[in-house]
């Protein structure tokens, strides 16, 4: 017991040392360099795209449905089995298919899923080419405009994804 | 590019970047515990602690270090979480609760990053910098402190001396994790990941939570840590923005323990002891890729739980690499997974977390494996097993045994117990075989002191918090005790000459005995409880 208290007091010392070192000057120097511009706004996720939010509006392309409470992130955790969470999934199926007028078959797995982080930035291209005609017409734009934009917005690196936070800040633009 | 293509380039990217950071690495972290001298950082925090840095420790001392320093941790951590309105940048989050605060500061000092709190609501910047991130550097530097000793007793003989924990646990920290942490946090900034000391931003009229992330994020993953630092952990955009962040960070928590394997071999003075012991890993680690990759690809609802950007590949490689280590983070909710993917990602957890296991517990788990190896060998064709020119007698077994035994036991005890409580059903986020499935994974977690989850459970409740965080403290400390006493009692032996009886452990027989160990060990063990659980959700 000595042998461990005096060990807990090393301890203790040691731990306080490596606290300045771990827990203030490492975290504030990387801080100090996030400060540097070109990745300051970045740092702050100043007008970011990585997330999305829901936007209402026909004139906007929906995201993916989430299960996060703002401002926390979050995901489900329904599982594959779980039959009350495929009604749920049914349901949003009916949902976007009344809402884009097409048969439930044609609406994608993206479009009825909720994302790990309740905040994914991404729709799959088949669910953005979904929502094409009823953004085009909400929004007063070509069709050939949106989808235009959609291409622009459009990435592809192990994925190809569609950016909807950009695509429908590029809608305002495009309205405006 | 197809799916399964593109799935492969990453994985084929991934092992490629692990291949080239092998050597410079491992050598490096081999010359760092051999070092004589101490830099002038050490020596001021030596000063300060005021610990004699070149006063060799027996076992016992070292073990007693560990769980002094460990203790400290703990109390200091829940201290600062207890009293979080008094400090700055808590907007508000209030004090934690006690046993909110205790479960976390257990969970951090174990390596474990088990969170039963939503980081977004419950902690304040000061206490994510001045704690958690404190505590993801120097509980991944104890863990690998214990392996640098354990190595030592293979290579020292006729003495009772084990080497410095403080210089072991300072010189992992200064040298090798906070450079490589800083340098990354950098790269991770430049990829997209955040860094603010701000609470959150305005994304088109919603306030999404920021906080400063990267320089967390950083060492997260590099120490096998995985508490994330926002609710969505490695999901998160703001905690892995693209496909590339991604890999970047299962590069990150898997390149310290491959690396072990060369030191190992560096310290012990033939690689080929290390090549081995990471063959053996890199084998079950990408078996369990094509299991869980495979069953994610046929999934019914693969996408649930998963974010668009990594796809169902760079997912299921980031869900076997983190379970496969100890670190546990999430780039998507494991909890979502089929029977058989979601399983796959417990099963990474019992096989006691040394594929490639996490920073140092990997190596000194895999280690006490392969004593339990040649251990049922010996037993085969009636010799003293041997390992390494150190004679495995009854002492060394009784300590591997107890080191491999101490977590199934809490394991299955909680899990038993928590089955069974009248209380336990309304914790679940799922019905039916899965739901035994959440709380296997929840004790599986704690005891491999891993903490991914199954994350549906509601773990909130005095029971959980206290059981899994017993879990926590014996499935690290057990273990720990035990490998410092087999390394004792390794280090005080002669060398044994090797003879025309002494079994190569460089070859693939060894390679096979020391599989198929680690195989059968967590298959007796797990498989009525596995049966249960995610295998009867497999098959329905």
């Amino acid at each position: 017991m000595d042998n461990f208290l005096k060990q807990s007091w090393a301890g203790l010392r040691i731990l306080l040392a490596l606290t300045v070192l771990l827990g203030v000057l490492y975290p504030l120097t990387v801080w100090g360099v996030s400060r540097l511009p070109g990745l300051r706004a970045n740092a702050e996720a100043q007008d970011t795209t990585l997330v999305a939010v829901v936007r209402e509006g026909d004139q906007y392309f929906q995201p993916r449905p989430s299960a996060a409470t703002l401002p926390a992130s979050g995901g489900s955790n329904k599982s594959e089995l779980n039959l009350d969470y495929d009604k749920v999934v049914a349901e949003r199926r009916t949902a976007v298919a009344q809402r884009e007028g097409v048969p439930e078959i044609d609406v994608p797995q993206d479009a009825v899923t909720a994302s790990a982080s309740g905040l994914d930035p991404d729709i799959s291209p088949d669910y953005a080419a979904l929502q094409v005609p009823r953004v085009a017409r909400a929004s007063g734009l070509t069709t050939e405009k949106v989808r235009e934009l959609v291409a622009a917005n459009t990435s592809v690196t192990f994925t190809t994804t569609v950016n909807v936070t950009a695509l429908n800040r590029a809608i305002d633009s495009a309205i405006r | 590019m197809s799916p399964l293509v593109a799935g492969l380039v990453q994985v084929g990217v991934l092992v490629a970047a692990l291949a080239v950071a092998y050597r410079p690495l491992g050598d490096y972290m081999a010359r760092v515990f051999t070092a004589r001298s101490h830099s002038k950082l050490e020596r001021a925090i030596y000063r300060f602690a005021r610990i004699d840095p070149d006063a060799e420790q027996k076992w016992s001392t070292y073990a007693f270090g560990v769980l002094g320093f460990s203790f400290a941790g703990i109390v200091f951590l829940y201290v600062i979480q207890r009293v979080q309105s008094l400090l700055p940048f808590d907007f508000g989050r209030g004090d934690v609760g006690p046993g909110m605060a205790f479960n976390t500061a257990v969970s951090f000092v174990t390596n474990t990053n088990w969170q039963s709190y939503v980081p977004e609501t419950v902690m304040g910047h000061t206490v994510q910098m001045l704690g958690l991130t404190v505590q993801n550097f120097v509980s991944a530097a104890v863990g690998l402190a214990v392996a640098i000793a354990l190595v030592r007793g293979f290579v020292r003989y006729q003495t009772d001396r084990l080497g410095n924990f403080w210089v072991d646990l300072t010189r992992g920290t200064v040298r090798i994790l906070l450079p490589i942490a800083f340098v990354a946090a950098l790269v991770l900034i430049v990829m997209g990941v955040t860094m603010s000391l701000k609470s959150g931003v305005d994304v088109d009229g919603q306030v999404v939570a920021n906080a400063p992330v990267a320089s967390q994020e950083a060492i997260k993953e590099l120490g096998t840590n995985g508490g994330g630092v926002l609710n969505a952990n490695s999901a998160h955009p703001f905690e892995n923005p693209n496909e590339w962040s991604n890999l970047f960070e299962i590069f990150l928590l898997l390149v310290v323990p491959v690396a072990l394997t060369r030191t190992f071999g560096q310290l012990v003075g033939e690689r080929k002891q290390g090549y081995v012991l990471l063959g053996v890993m890199g084998t079950i680690w990408a078996a369990m890729l094509a299991v869980i990759w495979g069953a994610e690809a046929a999934g019914l609802r693969p996408l649930e739980g998963k974010e668009l950007r990594f796809g169902i590949a760079g997912s299921a490689l980031f869900a076997n690499s983190t379970t496969g280590t100890s670190t546990g983070a999430v780039n998507s909710w494991h909890d979502s997974y089929t029977g058989l993917g979601g399983g796959g990602t417990l099963l990474n957890m019992l096989f006691g977390e040394m594929t490639p296991g996490g920073v140092g517990t990997g190596l000194y788990s895999i280690l006490v494996m392969a004593i339990i190896a040649m251990f049922l060998a010996g037993l085969m064709v009636g010799r003293t097993p041997e390992y390494l020119g150190k004679k495995l007698g009854r002492k060394e077994v009784t300590a591997a045994a107890v080191s491999i035994l101490a977590m199934p036991a809490v394991l299955l005890i909680g899990a038993g117990i928590a089955a069974i409580l009248p209380s336990t059903p309304g914790a679940l986020n799922n019905p039916g075989a899965h739901g035994l499935s959440e709380i296997l994974y929840a004790y599986a977690s704690a005891s491999n002191n891993n903490g991914s989850a199954f994350g549906g459970i509601t773990v909130t409740s005095d029971w959980f918090q206290s059981s899994l965080g017993l879990c926590m403290l014996f499935g690290r400390f057990v273990p720990i005790i035990a490998v410092l006493a087999l390394a004792g009692s390794l280090a005080a032996q002669k060398k044994v000459p090797v003879t025309a009886g002494t079994l190569p452990t460089t070859g693939p027989l060894f390679a096979t005995l020391l599989g198929g160990s680690i195989v059968l060990v967590a298959a007796l063990t797990f498989v009525p409880a596995l049966a249960l659980g995610p295998i009867a959700e497999a098959l329905l």
